[in-house]
């Protein structure tokens, strides 16, 4: 790609403040030369996150929904408050239709078992597309290969935006499912849900799940407007701990699930040749909860609250135009994805005659933190002809001098590559 | 010198950007494919055999620098070679780039031009870029029709 720099847009950026304190962040603080550009693999975790963790083992902890005494009865009510708490973060008034899980990739099998099993047959057509991360690919290409369905991958743009025709195309009154990204975590692209909400709902009965892993984080989000049936997300990419995250579905959409994992907690009653479930959300969260991580989770959407993710999503947009008119000045780089408007803090990039692991080790040396490989996208790598790329992707805790140290440390993976002569 | 600068030192650079023994193998006797899920490296090496010696050896496919190189000089240093040797001249490299060299009394002379990936181990992360091609040249030599692909995970 090559565009011209625009240089008075080059020095406002580079005034560019984090959202965040560094400071809030203890990783962050202990090592201000790093430059972490990974976090769309994982958010660095502020303090408050930290602490509500330690606080609920020390104040609180307790089997949730079993004790009868009142510690257990504290264990939950923090369960039950963070789910509150996450529901409303998310944009869904009935905090019963969020179930939590281990984050996206047990949220998608949740989905594609507790529904797609129960209501996808041969024949049936299942839509995904080709921007796909393999956590919202492979359960449904094995859902398909299961059932005997029909998998159908929708085909991108030249810029590797969702290609509506196509999806329109693809859409039959067989279609059952369709699966797509909120936002791709390999090239950024945003998907104008609105636009394939109207789609479906016009030509299939399908049910629309939306990949958030990279959306929740990223951009404000409201599930009972979106029209949508199913939402996933990851806590530990917005900045909560690792372990939890969550499915957002419609009570309608739940109650068409079949329990897909069983033992304490998702029961009602248990006879000795058959049993009867639990209500919403319990129903779909066998065993002890992770009542621990939710506590941690509701703390990271409080600090985001108070950020705003308006704010968060414009901070980004500066940040992503900056590095984007910095990195498209450089020979030989090519940016993959649309323009930065259209896409999340991601930015994926290729460097001619450096493979992108090389450079993630030359970058590492220069203390500059990127993801380089398929970026768990292998279908998309296969249509962009490479099997790699590097991503640099940001946050609210990312500044310009991030972005600087970026475009300074490709410099110098330039220099070492051009000192052999041909 | 610089970490850097060991690592990709002009030797290295120069097998990644003009590999030796590059192409398909006329007559191959054994082939195997290597693969590297964490990064996407892809290396096909393919052998022919001349009785117990290794006659001609030749690699295709894509990845990193560190990968490429060392997927060339392998080439260069194990043809001519006998199986015994090559699987000798493995079993030091491996110590080189895992850091054992020292403990492991190896030679500068008996690892040759290979000597150039001893900061290798310095970079825990690229140990599996360096040593893919050995690996799959491994499978190769032992390739009696099976296809199972080689992985480093």
């Amino acid at each position: 790609m090559t565009a011209t720099p625009v240089l008075d847009a080059l020095g406002a950026d580079s005034s560019l403040a984090s959202l965040a304190p560094r400071a809030d962040f203890p990783l962050l603080a202990a090592q201000p030369a790093l430059h972490y550009l990974d976090s769309a693999a994982t958010s660095q975790k502020p303090q408050v996150v930290l602490d509500a963790l330690t606080n609920f083992y020390t104040t609180a902890n307790a089997n949730p929904h079993r004790g009868a005494y009142a510690l257990a009865a504290a264990a939950t009510d923090a369960y039950a408050g963070a789910r509150e708490t996450v529901a409303r973060f998310l944009g869904a008034k009935d905090a019963d239709t969020l179930v939590f899980t281990r984050g996206t990739t047990e949220a998608m099998n949740l989905v594609a078992n507790a529904w797609g099993a129960a209501h996808v047959r041969e024949g049936d057509e299942i839509v995904i597309t080709a921007l796909e991360h393999h956590a919202n690919f492979v359960p449904w290409q094995q859902l398909a290969k299961r059932t005997g369905a029909h998998l159908r991958i929708v085909e991108l743009t030249a810029d590797q935006r969702i290609d509506l025709d196509h999806l329109a195309a693809l859409l039959t009154p067989r279609t059952r499912v369709v699966a797509i990204t909120h936002v791709s975590n390999a090239v950024g692209s945003i998907t104008p849900v609105a636009e394939v909400v109207r789609l479906v709902r016009e030509t299939s009965p399908a049910i629309i799940v939306l990949d958030g892993a990279q959306g929740a984080p990223h951009l404000p989000v409201a599930f009972d407007t979106l029209g949508v049936d199913f939402y996933a997300f990851s806590g530990h990419k917005l900045l909560g701990p690792m372990g939890i995250g969550g499915v957002l579905g419609t009570r309608a959409r739940w109650l068409e699930c079949q329990p897909w994992q069983f033992g304490g907690d998702m029961i009602e009653w248990v006879n000795d040749h058959d049993s009867t479930w639990n209500v919403l959300p319990h129903r779909f969260e066998a065993g002890t909860p992770n009542a621990a991580d939710a506590v941690g989770l509701a703390a990271a959407v409080r600090y985001l609250e108070a950020l705003d993710m308006r704010a968060v999503r414009e901070h980004e947009l500066a940040l992503l135009r900056s590095a984007h008119e910095k990195l498209a000045g450089l020979d030989g780089l090519t940016i993959y994805g649309p323009p930065p408007e259209q896409r999340s803090g991601v930015l994926s990039f290729t460097l001619a005659d450096v493979h992108p692991h090389d450079l993630a080790t030359i970058l590492d040396q220069h203390g500059v933190c990127i993801r380089a490989g398929h970026h768990c996208a292998q279908p998309l790598m296969r249509r962009l002809g490479t099997s790699a790329t590097a991503r640099a992707s940001f946050y609210v805790y990312s500044d310009a001098s991030d972005v600087d140290a970026l475009v300074h440390a490709l410099v110098e993976a330039q220099r070492i590559f051009a000192s052999v002569a041909d | 010198m610089s970490d850097l600068q060991e690592l990709y030192q002009s030797v290295i650079l120069d097998h990644n950007r003009k590999p030796r023994n590059f192409g398909p193998l006329d007559e191959a006797s054994g082939t195997a494919e290597g693969k590297n899920p964490l990064c996407g490296d892809q290396v096909e090496v393919a052998v022919k055999l001349d009785g117990d010696v290794l006659s001609a050896v030749k690699f295709t496919g894509s990845g990193c620098a560190i990968s490429k190189a060392s997927a060339s000089l392998m080439t260069t240093a194990v043809t001519g070679k006998s199986r015994a040797e090559v699987e000798a001249l493995f079993d030091k490299f491996h110590a080189l780039v895992t850091g054992r060299a020292a403990e492991a009394d190896i030679t500068k002379e008996a690892l040759g031009q290979l000597i150039v990936f001893s900061s290798v181990s310095r970079f825990p992360i690229r140990v599996k870029c360096a040593s893919l091609a050995w690996h799959t040249l491994r499978a190769a030599l032992e390739d009696g029709g099976a296809d199972a692909p080689v992985s480093t995970e």
